[in-house]
């Protein structure tokens, strides 16, 4: 399988003052197109780190991290905000949504980096919400939003722009357990329609929606195996190929 | 990104973000503001005294030459002067014998005196004596009757022509040729009204004069005085030349020794207009210096409010740049915002100082607001503009997404 995501002993350093730290200590995992993909661990233990060097914001210490077969170390800060615009979508814990501006205007906003043209940029922005349900949401600026509204908001920016990797740091960290569950269903659909997805929680039962399970401990990979769903899922796969 | 939509999208993102900080930006913005306000009065102010100054210029023509006893704004100490003689009819004609660079020339001496009609009298006005050829080195129209003639001047005849303030005072519903008038004790025929000429720096009205035969001046007045050479350039883009034939003559008329400086003085408009620009150079470079001052001090304000909002919105620059925003679209985004409240500045500025520029033309000193001024003054806005966000821009285009995602 071709994979999209390749990662070899990274590192990442954190220097303060006298104190060096490192937050990942040589990581090695590979991630194909189409996965979904959970990763665990203790508070600390490197997942955000993990998470914002494959989403490019961040840039290993040491080692290797190939997107899509391009070699990402090597790349000019304009080559990576590039990156983050077309290949990625990010979905974080805060929402980090802007303030000032309204949901459309939000959701905009990727595609105003990619330089389309303001009709365009409506159109798909209007599609984006109406996909996470909010079609009746969106001249409502963030604090005029619930919790999981604006999460769905910040889902529907992620996906304006039709990037090949969903990253999402505890998504539902700051919702209520059935908002939350309806977050999920998001990304199952998403993964359904081809998304490769990779999340970032805490919760077991969150994990459980992925496929793939990732335990990171101390900036290392402590386990990687398939979830019950991954497992039925590959059986299913195995059952297709064997009556082939 | 294409440059023009990325420069349109940051002038809606600035719009959005100085509109929800209205009051501050308007603080921030009130050094332009002043410096502004003070540079585009300034400026109308000269330019208007420039366009009153070329208009009051006029009068003295450009293609003609005065030879007086004095130069016009001499330098040296009065002790240098004091011992010349006065301009003669006998250095006259041989000037005038001797020129060959002028078209024409007339001398002229002049007298106040009281002038009267019936019962109406007007004091202190100006009486030139000179000759038939005054018209055509001056270069004036008539708008009633007409100069005198090469016979009237040389015969010494008892007319006159007179400047519209004393027409207006005297003949306001009557025809004033051939009426009579008293020049201090002696009559003279009106023949011709001279067209309105307005005064000279708006000092010395020209209209207020009466002119009359030289011959007869000498037998009223007295021939003492001194005389001005009234000289016509043949080719106005050549006066220097003439200037300088007229004055070998005039060393020679007056024998002047060889290597000693000139006794009189060969004046032109010119004289006005250098004196004229110094001062007002002067004006200038201090008005430029208080101007440019307001101005700095009004961007390091907006450099200040700049660096604030770069600060308070960290965060924002951390989610467009986890969006795709490239460093030059962040510095280009906070530039256009710091360009747009100077140029806000600036705007207000040119509100403020255009209704001022109408107060002050209507009752201190003439003013004009041509567009260049507007222009400039919104450009001097817009480059204090980049000026003051360049730097806050810059640390903002530079922040690292993961700190600045992070910052709360
Ligand atoms: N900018 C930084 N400077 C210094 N140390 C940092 C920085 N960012 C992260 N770290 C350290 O790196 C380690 C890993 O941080 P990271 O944010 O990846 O943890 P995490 O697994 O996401 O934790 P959590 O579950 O609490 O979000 C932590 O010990 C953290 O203190
Ligand atoms: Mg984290």
């Amino acid at each position: 399988m071709d994979n999209l995501i390749e990662i070899k002993d990274v590192t990442k350093l954190y220097i303060m003052g006298l104190e060096e730290l490192y937050a990942l200590k040589g990581v090695n995992v590979n991630i194909a197109k189409n996965e979904y993909v959970a990763i665990m661990g203790p508070s600390g233990s490197g997942k955000s780190t993990l998470m914002n060097i494959i989403g490019c914001l961040d840039t290993p210490t040491a080692g290797e991290y190939k997107l899509n077969g391009k070699n990402v170390n090597e790349m000019e800060d304009d080559e990576l905000a590039e990156i983050r615009n077309k290949e990625i979508g990010f979905v974080f814990q805060t929402f980090n949504l802007l303030p000032r501006i309204n949901a459309l205007n939000n959701v905009e906003l990727p595609l105003i980096y990619s330089g389309k043209s303001k009709d365009e940029r409506i159109e798909l922005a209007e599609n984006a919400l109406i996909n996470v349900g909010l079609e009746d949401r969106m001249t409502h600026k963030p604090n005029e939003l619930s919790g999981g509204q604006r999460q769905r908001v910040a889902i529907a920016r992620a996906l304006v722009n039709n990037p090949s990797i969903i990253l999402a740091d505890e998504p539902t960290g700051n919702l209520d357990t059935k908002t939350g569950d309806e977050i999920m269903n998001l990304f199952e659909e998403l993964w359904s329609k081809g998304n490769t997805i990779i999340i970032v929680t805490h919760e077991e039962e969150i994990a459980q929606n992925a496929h793939r399970i990732i335990k990171i401990r101390d900036g290392l990979i402590a386990d990687d195996y398939l979830s019950e769903k991954g497992k039925r899922i590959a059986e299913q796969n195995n059952m297709i190929k064997s009556t082939n | 990104m294409n440059f023009f939509s990325e420069i349109k999208e940051n002038i809606v993102i600035s719009y959005q973000a100085i509109n929800s900080n209205k009051l501050r930006s308007l603080l921030a913005t009130l050094g332009i503001v002043i410096g502004i306000t003070a540079v585009t009065l300034m400026q109308t102010a000269i330019e208007g005294i420039n366009l009153a100054f070329e208009k009051s210029i006029a009068a003295v023509g450009a293609d003609v030459l005065y030879v007086q006893k004095f130069e016009w704004f001499g330098k040296e100490d009065w002790t240098f002067y004091k011992n010349r003689k006065e301009l003669t009819m006998e250095q006259y004609d041989f000037l005038n014998k001797n020129s060959q660079t002028a078209t024409v020339m007339a001398p002229s001496t002049g007298v106040t005196r009281t002038v009267k009609y019936q019962d109406l009298a007007l004091q202190n006005v100006f009486i030139l004596g000179t000759t038939y050829e005054y018209q055509e080195v001056s270069g004036f129209n008539m708008i009633e009757g007409r100069y005198f003639t090469q016979r009237e001047s040389q015969g010494g005849y008892p007319v006159c022509v007179i400047g519209t303030d004393i027409s207006d005072a005297f003949f306001e519903n009557t025809d004033p040729i051939g009426k009579t008038i008293k020049l201090g004790n002696f009559n003279f025929t009106v023949i011709g009204v001279i067209e309105k000429q307005g005064s000279l720096l708006g000092l010395f009205s020209l209209d207020n004069r009466v002119i009359i035969p030289l011959e007869r001046f000498f037998s009223l007045f007295g021939d003492k005085r001194g005389l001005t050479y009234n000289i016509k350039a043949a080719d106005i883009n050549n006066v220097e030349e003439t200037k300088e034939e007229v004055r070998w003559i005039m060393r020679k008329a007056r024998k002047v020794p060889y290597g000693q400086p000139d006794d009189f003085g060969v004046n032109a408009q010119e004289a006005f207009k250098s004196t004229y620009e110094s001062l007002t150079g002067l004006i200038k470079i201090i008005g430029t210096m208080i101007t440019g001052l307001s101005l700095i001090v009004g961007s390091i304000g907006i450099a200040n409010i700049m660096f604030v909002s770069v600060k308070e919105r960290t965060k924002e620059v951390g989610i467009r740049k986890a969006l795709g925003a490239r460093r030059s679209t962040i510095l280009s985004q906070f530039l256009i915002e710091s360009s747009m409240i100077c140029l806000m500045g600036g705007f207000i500025g040119l509100l403020i100082s255009f209704p001022i520029s109408l107060i002050i033309d209507a009752f201190v000193l003439p003013t004009a607001m041509p567009l260049w001024i507007v222009v400039l003054s919104l450009f001097i806005s817009l480059m204090f503009g980049i000026l003051a966000g360049f730097f806050p821009a810059y640390t903002a285009a530079k922040m690292d997404p993961v700190d600045s995602l992070r910052y709360e």
